[in-house]
């Protein structure tokens, strides 16, 4: 068993909480975050499926667009439709590499006056940089280094947190807006990424273990660690950058097409546009599946994928257990004639063949707010 | 418990009659978090101390389980197939792994005992 190195990494603004609560402490792209809580991953997990879960992902980065001309900007970086997106509403969008690879996944809100970005730890330096290279004059990012971001995930999430900010009741999923909370400025999105309904919250650094004890105080709230995270998006079926996504692979292989504003369809104005179009017309190499292997032996990440004559025809990207599921799921990237639900496929899970089927994803049904 | 021993791969072994019992400590299980799956060695098969030789599975990773001493698997525990989650309520008793015909009874006795093997996690933490 390797524990990670904590020493020489970042803490998070409830870092001190963390260490109250009991959080077994791990790395995570560049941070001290809990893996844990005492409760355990499975019941994390199961906890926020059931009513409401807290987690900590003040690691993301978070940021902002001002200025004349800043949805034009950021849509010069990505294929979502950035420029229809109204007023207190959010959506989720791919920056694009010219060769039309996935640099990142991210969030974008508008806010009226700005457009408020949330990208993923391991990528934010990258992406701030490459954001700020390409801005015309006039348009500003500015970073929120200065601020946290919490989690409030399950069914409890809003009900409990209305309590607080009645307004968020009222929000219909990726609905966002600011609110006043007991003299903590509060940006509220109705998001996340476990498939449940809930919020993520993005609150000033030095207020937020108060805000987040507050929370924790609500009927129904537990703490919930990167463990549950993993498994909840997983049973979710949305894709981790670096596992389930990175710079080879494409909007259309990963099954991220609905991200593509239907106006940047037709214009075709976005990096990578080329390879997108290519692969709607004629179809991608490979595809992203659901996978269920068979009995309850997960299939981890890199675990290579063959075919009924044993010739490798993928790779699993994500894989474990799903609490919620009760057995095993996993994702991967199969050769597109393997790609149709049911398809048996051979996971080689230490060199011996588990059998599983492609799967429809998601696994456990979203509920979201819409 | 003063016939169990232990290893500093966090397996303890228990002797008795013609073979030992082999499991992972309740400090492991602690640390390895929900046990949702186990990789049990073949019966029949012979593994040299030290040698990986049964995965243990926890919703967030796999962790190889090692031999604490070298011989002959004699018994696999069929249980943890339908109840993995034995190795987290029962870590010395239930959710014991295999049973092992030694090489060598020798290499039992010069592992670690109780009080050492606790005072060999206390110096991790």
């Amino acid at each position: 068993m390797v524990e990670s190195e904590t020493e020489s990494l970042a803490e998070t603004p409830l870092a001190a909480l963390h260490r109250d609560l009991g959080g077994r402490m791990v790395g995570f792209a560049g941070y001290a975050l809990p893996v844990q809580y005492p409760a355990g991953i499975m019941a994390e997990h199961l906890h926020c499926r059931a009513a409401a879960a807290l987690f900590d992902v003040s690691h993301m980065g978070q940021g902002e667009l001002r200025g004349e001309g800043a949805a034009a900007a950021l849509e010069a970086l990505t294929p979502a439709d950035v420029a229809g997106l109204k007023p207190g509403r959010q959506r989720y969008g791919l920056l694009t590499s010219p060769s039309g690879g996935i640099l990142d996944d991210f969030m974008f809100a508008n806010l009226g006056d700005r457009i408020f970005l949330v990208v993923n730890a391991s990528r934010k330096e990258h992406d701030f940089g490459h954001i700020a290279a390409h801005l015309p004059r006039g348009v500003t990012l500015h970073r929120h280094e200065d601020r946290a971001l919490l989690a409030l995930q399950g069914p409890g999430a809003v009900p409990a947190l209305s309590t607080l900010a009645p307004g968020v009741a009222a929000f219909s999923f990726m609905g966002i807006g600011s609110f006043d909370i007991g003299g903590v400025n509060a940006i509220i999105s109705r998001s996340g990424y476990t498939g449940e309904d809930g919020v993520e919250i993005s609150v000033p650094a030095d207020q937020a273990e108060a805000f987040a004890r507050r929370l924790l105080a609500l009927p129904g709230v537990m703490p919930a660690g990167l463990g549950a995270r993993d498994s909840l998006r997983l049973e979710a079926g949305l894709c981790l950058y670096g596992s389930d996504i990175d710079e080879t692979t494409s909007a259309v292989e990963a099954g991220l097409v609905w991200s593509i504003g239907k106006r940047r369809r037709m214009e075709w104005n976005f990096p990578g546009a080329e390879r997108v179009r290519d692969e709607l017309a004629n179809g991608p190499k490979r595809l992203r599946v659901g996978i269920r292997p068979e009995g309850r032996q997960p299939a981890r990440g890199h675990t290579p994928i063959a075919g009924a004559d044993g010739a490798v025809i993928g790779e699993v990207t994500s894989g474990g257990f799903g609490p919620s599921v009760g057995a095993p799921v996993a994702m991967g990237y199969v050769a597109r004639p393997f790609a149709e639900d049911g398809t048996a496929l051979d996971l080689m899970v230490r060199g011996k063949a588990v059998p599983a089927r492609v799967a429809p994803i998601p696994f456990t049904p979203h509920r979201y707010a819409r | 418990m003063t016939d169990m021993r232990f290893s500093k791969d966090h397996e303890w072994v228990r002797t008795d009659g013609d073979g030992a019992t082999v499991g992972i400590t309740d400090h492991a299980q602690n640390a390895l978090g929900d046990v949702v799956f186990v990789d049990l060695p073949e019966v029949g098969r012979m593994v040299a101390a030290g040698e990986a030789c049964a995965v243990v599975e926890s919703v967030k990773a796999a962790s190889d389980v090692y031999a604490p001493i070298a011989g002959k698997i004699i018994e696999v525990n069929a249980a943890l197939s339908d109840d993995p989650g034995l190795v987290n309520r029962e870590p010395t008793e239930g959710g014991w792994f295999f049973r092992i015909e030694p090489a060598d009874a020798g290499e039992i006795a010069a592992l670690l005992d109780e009080g050492a093997y606790h005072a060999f996690v206390d110096s991790l933490a």
